[in-house]
């Protein structure tokens, strides 16, 4: 009898703290929800990004005051990469006031991507997420600038090419294409088999099963097939352990490149000396001797504010949580410019605002950014900017950028994508907009 | 005295073997359906509904259906995930194929497609059992999500291979798609829920329950006194298989939207699986207590640190709440290893007998 006492004690205290009505946010603040995953096997990816996000927004907060003086307000909400936990995440805090949301998982992207206009929350996905998105004038909240997917396969292949001697010796060269079987890993399928069948290489599509800890099956039939490229798009464990296996088999490293999911810290450092020449595409610079990481120092870290461990700071994923970060700031300022506000902006007005942002060069140097990423411009009908993607490598000890900014092949990827946003958007039942008469 | 059953009478053997034999029984039930059918859809907001609600209503129909197979019958399956998948894609391909089928005539359908598909791999249950046949249907979760990431078929050659629910309506009311409320969504999931709690109820009291029941306790028994196992096993399979179909058609029409096969793989299988032994083995309430549990306690535990004002870490939070939901896991299963439908059972015993316990 006692312990059943006890048993209903421990019930009713588990209900009577059940969550209450979430609490509005503050209204001159601006409301940035972030979903990390700092626990789960998708950890070590995601502890560097969050404390990216935390650091810049912490860092506007504390040397600019915020944006244009108003104050930026976080709110973390652990998803574990789990696309349920994500949506989770995201009906608890799209009613705070939410402007934008940065997924951080294409899984979670595909199911914010319907919610987007019904709830009017603006979805970044840098990087990630639906390619097809990329087509403003279907997907009016959806962006996924500086780079989609299918930009980045073709940035790869003109990488190759280059190091071949010109797009004409890719004929009859073998390259193999190792990915996580997902949404994520699929995306770059289409845009390797188009460009395959136009410059005639021969292409194999090798998939790995989530997690990707097993992987003996997939290198024994590289090593068969002793392809001239890899192009690798992995995530988490399964980064680390194709690594490892190329280097065990005795590939030519400097021919195997990860996508820009491919190519953090931590996806080579466990595969020790053998990781030396791997590459991967990236779209910004790692390294942590820019202008905002002196800021960091004096703004944030000088005043023991800093998320993420000191001498950690440059990892890649570290920088691209804060260009992520500066890339959302950046857009609420061009809509606060544009509807000359002095408190936070609605989430129609930041919809503007990401469409219409146009980050120079010397807007770049005045955040301490400028080398980091390249100047981007996003226009109505193009969500994805017409950013450029590099190529970076390993050298045992840091990621260095050894390219030039190479320019997609937008001749192949943009009707593509416009194909796949008319089949996406018909699932969807959405019509085109016309972007001539956007404002 | 909470329970008055003074002058309750069964003076007929339909009275006497009804669902609910006790007249307050039988109100709070038709009551807290109503309710249920009522009063969140007015009053909770979308993230209720959205995010704590239909998860658990479409968990409490998969839970459900695997505490027909393991529960009644005593055949412990890993296929849960699997047979959700069937469920799921087919009904993916019905309403795409056929825009203009009821929605309500595509889950059956759906569910119609996993029963066929669960008794395909039940037939080995003929041979195996135990921990041996919980391997086999293990192959089951295994090959069939395999086979829908492999054959573009199945995801209508989209090249992400993510499934996305179509916009469906009932009486006029949207019910599936980005556009459909959240109200409506819930009670959808409910009704379907409702309909088919009350169905597992009269099979598990009836010739197919005893039946099942006969094979799990002793199957040789069973056959001899003429339960036939071939049929009453595949039969059971398939039932589960059908229920855990509709689940996993509400699991991407209702719940989620859309869908990738990693939404299926061996956790949810697991997950339905913890459902059904801490709710309860065998026992219809159970499915819903374990549901509950597994669903709704670590959604709580999210939110606690919030509203008591305390700003953790959310790493930190996350951690807490992994293990304070896994000590409460091994806290129900010492005090109750029978399931948390045991407890309610005892419970209303002593609410009967109060305030005079023997």
């Amino acid at each position: 009898m006692k312990r059943r006492t006890w048993l209903f004690g421990v019930l009713a205290v588990v209900v009577a703290l059940a969550p209450v009505a979430p609490a509005l946010a503050q209204s001159n603040q601006i409301f940035i929800p972030l979903l990390v995953y700092r626990t789960g096997p998708y950890a070590p990816s995601g502890i560097p990004n969050a404390n990216g996000f935390q650091d810049y927004f912490n860092l506007l907060n504390e040397r600019d005051g915020g944006i244009n003086g108003v104050r930026i307000a976080v709110e973390e909400c652990e998803t574990q990469y789990d696309t349920k936990q994500g949506v989770e995440c995201y009906e608890r805090l799209k009613g705070k006031g939410t402007v934008v949301i940065n997924p951080y998982s294409t899984g979670i992207t595909y199911q914010l991507i319907p919610k987007a206009p019904v709830d009017k929350v603006v979805v970044h996905s840098m990087g990630y997420g639906m390619t097809a998105s990329a087509d403003g004038r279907y997907f009016p909240w959806v962006f996924n600038f500086p780079m989609t997917y299918w930009s980045q396969a073709s940035a790869f292949v003109k990488y190759a090419a280059g190091v071949e001697g010109g797009l004409d010796k890719l004929k009859g060269k073998k390259i193999v294409h190792i990915f996580h079987n997902s949404p994520y890993g699929k995306e770059a399928n289409p845009t390797l088999e188009e460009l395959a069948k136009k410059h005639q290489f021969e292409l194999t599509l090798l998939a790995v099963d989530h997690p990707g800890q097993e992987q003996k099956a997939t290198w024994l039939q590289v090593r068969r097939l002793n392809p001239d490229w890899i192009y690798l798009s992995g995530w988490g464990v399964m980064n680390g352990v194709a690594v490892r296996e190329a280097s065990s088999i005795g590939y030519k490293m400097d021919r195997l490149v990860g996508n820009w999911w491919s190519g953090s810290e931590s996806d080579v450092i466990p595969a020790g000396d053998g990781a030396k020449g791997y590459k991967s595409m990236t779209f910004h610079a790692a390294g942590a001797n820019f202008k905002v990481h002196e800021d960091l120092a004096k703004h944030v870290y000088g005043k023991n504010k800093g998320a993420h461990k000191k001498e950690s700071l440059g990892e890649v994923y570290h920088n691209r949580g804060m260009i992520n970060a500066m890339l959302n700031s950046e857009a609420i300022r061009t809509a606060m410019v544009r509807y000359n506000l002095k408190t936070a902006p609605t989430a129609e007005q930041v919809r503007w605002g990401f469409e219409n942002l146009n980050l120079t060069e010397a807007q770049l140097d005045k955040l301490g950014m400028k080398g980091m990423i390249r100047p981007i411009k996003v226009t109505c009908d193009n969500h994805e900017g017409n950013g450029m993607a590099a190529v970076q490598q390993w050298d045992g000890k840091q990621w260095k950028v050894i390219s030039d900014w190479i320019e997609p092949m937008r001749d192949v990827v943009r009707p593509k994508l416009e194909l796949a946003a008319v089949e996406e958007a018909k699932k969807l039942n959405y019509t085109m907009r016309d972007c001539s008469k956007e404002k | 005295m909470i329970y008055r059953e003074a002058g309750q009478f069964k003076t007929t053997y339909a009275s006497d073997q009804a669902i609910f034999p006790i007249v307050q029984d039988r109100v709070v039930v038709a009551v807290a359906i109503a309710a249920a059918f009522l009063v969140p859809p007015l009053t909770l907001g979308d993230y209720w509904l959205q995010a704590v609600l239909i998860p658990f209503l479409v968990y409490a129909l998969a839970a459900l259906g695997l505490n027909l197979l393991t529960g009644y019958a005593g055949l412990l399956s890993l296929g849960t995930g699997g047979f959700m998948a069937v469920g799921a894609y087919s009904a993916f391909k019905l309403a795409t194929a056929f825009p203009g089928l009821n929605i309500i005539v595509v889950f059956l359908l759906a569910g119609l497609f996993a029963a066929a598909v669960g008794v395909a791999f039940g037939i080995p249950s003929l041979r195996i059992k135990g921990f041996y046949l919980a391997v086999a249907t293990l192959a089951a979760q295994f090959f069939l999500i395999w086979l829908f990431n492999k054959v573009g078929w199945f995801v209508n050659y989209a090249p992400s291979g993510t499934i996305t629910a179509p916009a469906r309506t009932v009486l006029g009311v949207m019910v599936t798609g980005p556009e459909s409320t959240a109200g409506a969504r819930y009670v959808m999931a409910l009704a379907f829920v409702a309909v088919f709690a009350l169905v597992a109820k009269n099979l598990v009291r009836g010739r197919v329950g005893r039946a099942w029941m006969a094979i799990r306790d002793r199957d040789i028994a069973a056959e001899i006194i003429g339960v036939r196992p071939l049929r009453t096993k595949l039969l059971a399979f398939a039932i589960s298989s059908f229920y855990c179909g509709i689940a996993g058609a509400e699991l991407v029409f209702l719940y989620l939207g859309s869908a990738e096969t990693i939404a299926f793989d061996i956790t949810l299988s697991f997950l339905v699986l913890f459902m059904v032994i801490i709710g309860g083995l065998g026992s219809v309430l159970g499915s819903f207590l374990g549901a509950a549990f597994i669903v709704l306690v670590p959604i709580f535990l999210t939110n606690v640190p919030h509203n008591i004002g305390l700003d953790l870490d959310v790493a930190l939070a996350k951690q807490i709440e992994l293990m304070v939901f896994g000590g409460l896991i091994i806290f129900f299963l010492i005090v109750e290893p029978h399931g948390l439908a045991r407890l309610w059972q005892i419970t209303k015993e002593k609410l009967r007998m109060w305030p005079f316990p023997h």
